[in-house]
């Protein structure tokens, strides 16, 4: 009976949601084909290992801890060919990774070490005899693709929160192992590791986003964007293409076709037009409000709820109504 | 992208009637950045490949408009699906090319899979820097910011490498219309691409379901109210 | 706006890169600000260098001369796609192109087109072009502008011009007078002037209601003193003029369809999701009536001026087909803007819109480079053999 293996991502010494999410995936993929282990590999400085346990109870059988100085920041050749040699050795049936910034690096590596085929930003998945079929949005989401992934094993990145961690829990043990290749020689080399400030909250981590379009009127109203990402106490606050473009919010704040996808429990859209570009991106968040002015800006037609107005008047009460109800629980 | 979308009758495909193929976002990024270098850093040559139908040949003489000094297309009747096999008759046709720099958008905007960059950097031994949002090249080494969810990192390698290009990088230049015509005088190769067997196969494209409507709560400040109390008690997500 | 009639596959690849280049430049860098330029009557100096690198100044001139040396479809795609944007830019285009570079290229010496012609491709020399005066639109023949050449061989102008497009701009203008006091329109010739000489003046014409993202301004030339390498060595007689007119009225009859193209593409938007007793308004007769004449005329002015094109890059077109163009898709556009302005209701009278713009900007257009009536004549004019001009 082959095993499943899953790669538990973790950053500055502390595992990442994502690694429980392919640990979990590793576990319902083990079930579905009647058995087999789980396997999870997890990497980094000496110390890791005590973050092991965590992972038994997402499902892992058995957890495979790489320890080297060398992997205190991510060092994905190392990873890859640690990885690779292992998934090589052990004959898995599977290998999961996330979609993370993290696995969409360290994945496409490792395939093509193993020389076989993945599949990517997967939502969804399940075995058809040999084979693995699964589900990646397309189109910028517009479009569902159902895939099938054959060879072994079957390589595919996860697209984080697409399947929630369940708890399944298991006695892992642990086994440890050396780096495949020196981490030493890699010859991409992380030079720096910039945390994003404070308690900032990642769009794609966090349940709440509240994003700011052009209808915001300038870099200084985002205040009132971020005062209401405050009064949720979980938001993040990202922002359309045109914003980022004229260097109001950084890059890496963009949501969009060609920005960050995301599908938070709720999403605030404030002052934005609903750009085809700006809704492929939030498309799937569960429940979606609007704010703006103009009453047939395409952004109503994907709302579940809109208000049509001035978003630098609404923004202040909206606000304090939100602090309101947090506060009465 | 268009807003006009619909399955074509296969099932398996996009239909296309009415729909203009253009370069991807990240492509375009990757164009300007290697003309960028090649012009602040030159003399150098900067090639553009494309593998898939001779309707790439358009986009390949957009990316010579814009200033690329050649042009090679791997025939293919389609783009694969599977990007083991696109990375693989890519680095058959790099290998033996001496490039410094090997540029990919971050992905295809269509099939979004984000793979066939970091495959070819494995398949020809290079080192590969993948969703940078900065570069800079200096003495034969390259330093790049790459972002992380909530972080980043300034990575380093040495060339030649394989980089692929993110958001944050310059956006493509318009093509002068000068570059349009000098575009028709510079070299544009076909050659067949050496494409193996597909091990990742599509077997349907469908749309998403439908969002239920939604509704407008109201107008003004004077509508939070309500807005809030739907966020409570229906999608009890406050 | 949606190829109906599939006239993209009439086109080349090149014709059809041309025109996205060009259109994306106007969506990016003319469309935010034109609204607000237009409120303000300024014209938008700060996109000359872009336009400039785009390569739109003289594109059909050759590229000895630092053009881009494309046909003239390619030409008037580019017009089309400007216009689209506001026809004031288009008419910065069509005057530093087809008024000011055409005649120093058609009737210039070589030093005076390598000189100018690449500067004035690169945007660093802007021009003008000054045939009508305040008296004579219609009627150039008739005017009173007058060269007088000296006995040194220089030259001295008397004069002045009226709705002059980039006259307060201008480093130079291209001026048309009649010479040595001569009243024929025999003895018209045209004269190279840079516009710090001594005695030329320009000053902007106010209170416009229709092209105010434009410089439109009147000149006045006293005592102006002009070298004896100021004058076009082969102009000679009204004809000079009128065929840098020819040139200009076949942009033109690309640029309006652009134009039109842009209240059409406005007024569909906006009829699929403007709702009126509970259901879309483009769902009712009267507004499908409208949509659907807006797109017969757009489509059949397109294929008016592709045909054009293609006999003027095949060297066999006339003047009179010039006219012909001009004429109705000017006409055309004109109704395509104020149906679209009316569709669009309340909200059309709004600058946020570009229907209303676009309505007031086409009556110059309408007028301008010949006014309708006087294009009526002339085709009048080539099926009987008869004039009826007076």
């Amino acid at each position: 009976m082959a095993n499943t293996f899953a790669f538990a991502e973790s950053r500055g010494g502390a595992l990442r949601r994502v690694a429980f999410e392919a640990v979990s995936a590793a576990r319902a993929l083990a079930d579905a084909s009647g058995g087999g282990e789980v396997h999870a590999m997890l990497a980094g400085a000496p110390g890791i290992a005590s973050l092991a346990g965590e992972l038994g109870k997402y499902g892992a059988d058995m957890v495979i801890v790489v320890e080297h100085a060398g992997l205190a920041n991510a060092n994905v050749e190392a990873l890859a060919a640690t990885a690779a040699a292992r998934i090589k050795a052990g004959g898995y049936r599977a290998a999961i990774f996330s979609a993370s910034a993290q696995g969409r690096d360290l994945a496409p590596r490792v395939a093509a070490q193993l020389g076989v085929s993945m599949a990517a930003d997967v939502t969804a998945f399940e075995l058809a005899g040999d084979a693995l079929v699964v589900k990646h949005p397309a189109y910028a989401g517009k479009v569902i693709a159902t895939l099938k992934l054959t060879g072994s094993p079957a390589i595919v990145t996860l697209r984080p929160g697409a399947r929630s961690a369940v708890e399944a829990a298991r006695e892992a043990r642990v086994e440890s192992a050396q780096p495949t290749s020196d981490p030493g020689a890699s010859k991409l080399v992380v030079k720096e590791m910039i945390v994003g400030g404070g308690t900032k909250l990642d769009i794609g981590d966090a349940p709440v986003i509240v994003s700011g379009g052009r209808g915001l009127k300038s870099a200084e109203n985002f205040k009132l964007v971020e005062d209401l990402a405050a009064a949720f106490g979980n938001a993040a606050v990202g922002a359309t293409r045109a914003v980022t473009d004229d260097g109001w919010r950084p890059h890496s704040d963009q949501i969009g076709q060609t920005g960050r996808q995301v599908s938070p429990e709720l999403y605030v859209a404030l002052g934005i037009s609903g750009a085809i570009q700006h809704i492929a991106g939030m498309r799937n968040s569960r429940t979606i409000v609007a704010i703006n002015k103009d009453k047939e800006a395409p952004i109503f037609k994907v709302a579940d709820y809109g208000i049509v107005g001035d978003v630098i008047e609404i923004l202040p009460v909206l606000t304090a109504a939100v602090k309101e109800a947090r506060a009465k629980g | 992208m268009e807003t006009r979308f619909k399955i074509a009758a296969s099932g398996t495909a996009v239909d296309e009637a009415g729909l203009k193929y253009d370069m991807s976002d990240f492509d375009g990024y990757a164009v300007e950045t290697a003309l960028q270098l090649n012009e602040k850093q030159g003399p150098g040559e900067t090639v553009v490949i494309s593998l898939g139908p001779d309707v790439v040949q358009e986009q390949l003489r957009k990316a010579l408009s814009m200033g690329a000094d050649r042009a090679v297309q791997l025939k293919a009747e389609r783009v694969p699906t599977d990007g083991l096999v696109i990375a693989r008759a890519l680095a058959a046709e790099l290998k033996g090319g001496a490039y410094d720099l090997i540029f990919f958008g971050r992905q295809a905007v269509d099939s979004a899979n984000a793979t066939v960059g970091p495959m070819v950097a494995e398949l020809l031994g290079l080192p590969c820097a993948t969703a940078v949002s900065t570069l800079d090249i200096a003495n034969g080494r390259g330093t790049a910011r790459r972002d992380l969810e909530g972080a980043a990192e300034i990575v380093e390698f040495a060339l030649p490498a394989v980089v692929t290009i993110d958001e944050g990088m310059p956006r493509a230049r318009y093509p002068s219309l000068k570059g349009i015509m000098a575009a028709k005088k510079k070299p544009l190769e076909v050659k067949p691409a050496q494409l193996g067997e597909e091990r990742l196969t599509l077997e349907k494209m469908e749309l998403p379901p439908e969002r239920a409507a939604g509704r407008i709560v109201g107008e003004g400040p004077g509508a939070v109210a309500e807005l809030v109390r739907l966020l409570h008690t229906e999608a009890k997500v406050l | 706006m949606q190829d109906f009639f599939d006239i993209d596959s009439v086109l080349s690849e090149e014709e059809r890169a041309v025109r996205d280049s060009v259109r994306q430049f106007v969506d990016e860098r003319i469309l935010p600000i034109i609204g607000d330029c237009y409120v303000e009557g300024r014209f938008p100096k700060e996109i000359i260098p872009g336009l400039a690198e785009l390569g739109v100044f003289g594109a059909n001139l050759p590229e000895e001369y630092g053009c881009a040396g494309l046909n003239n479809v390619a030409y008037g795609l580019i017009m089309q796609e400007l216009e689209r944007g506001d026809s004031g830019i288009r008419s910065f285009a069509s005057v530093q192109g087809a008024l000011v570079m055409y005649p120093i290229f058609a009737f210039g010496s070589e030093e005076q087109k390598k000189h100018y012609l690449p500067k004035m491709a690169a945007g660093e020399i802007i021009g003008c072009f000054g045939l009508t005066e305040p008296d004579f639109g219609s009627n150039p023949s008739g005017m009173i502008s007058m060269a007088n050449e000296q006995p040194d061989g220089s030259w001295i102008l008397n004069g002045a011009k009226m709705w002059i497009t980039n006259g307060s701009q201008a480093k130079v203008a291209i001026v048309w007078a009649k010479t040595n006091g001569e009243k024929s329109d025999k003895s018209i010739r045209g004269f190279i002037v840079p516009t710090n000489t001594p005695g030329f003046t320009a000053k902007d014409q106010k209170g416009k209601l229709s092209l105010r993202a434009s410089d439109t301004s009147e000149l006045v030339f006293q005592e102006v003193r002009l070298p004896k390498d100021a004058i076009l060595p082969k102009s000679g007689g009204i004809k000079s003029p009128l065929m840098c007119l020819t040139q200009a009225r076949y942009g033109i009859s690309w640029g309006v369809i652009g134009a039109a193209m842009a209240c059409y593409e406005e007024a569909l938007a906006y009829s699929t999701t403007r709702v009126m007793f509970g259901k879309a308004i483009g769902g009712f007769q009267l507004q499908q009536q409208r949509l659907a004449v807006m797109l017969t005329e757009i489509v059949k002015a397109q294929l008016v001026s592709l045909h054009l094109g293609r006999l003027k890059d095949a060297g066999t077109f006339t003047p009179q087909q010039v006219s012909f163009a001009k004429r109705n898709n000017c006409d055309i556009a004109t109704d395509v803007a104020r149906e679209a302005r009316r569709l669009l209701g309340a909200n059309g009278i709004l600058a946020e819109y570009a229907s209303m713009r676009h309505m007031a900007n086409l009556e110059s257009v309408y007028t301008y480079e010949g006014t309708h009536d006087i294009h009526t004549l002339i085709l009048g004019q080539a099926v009987t053999g008869l004039s009826a001009f007076n």
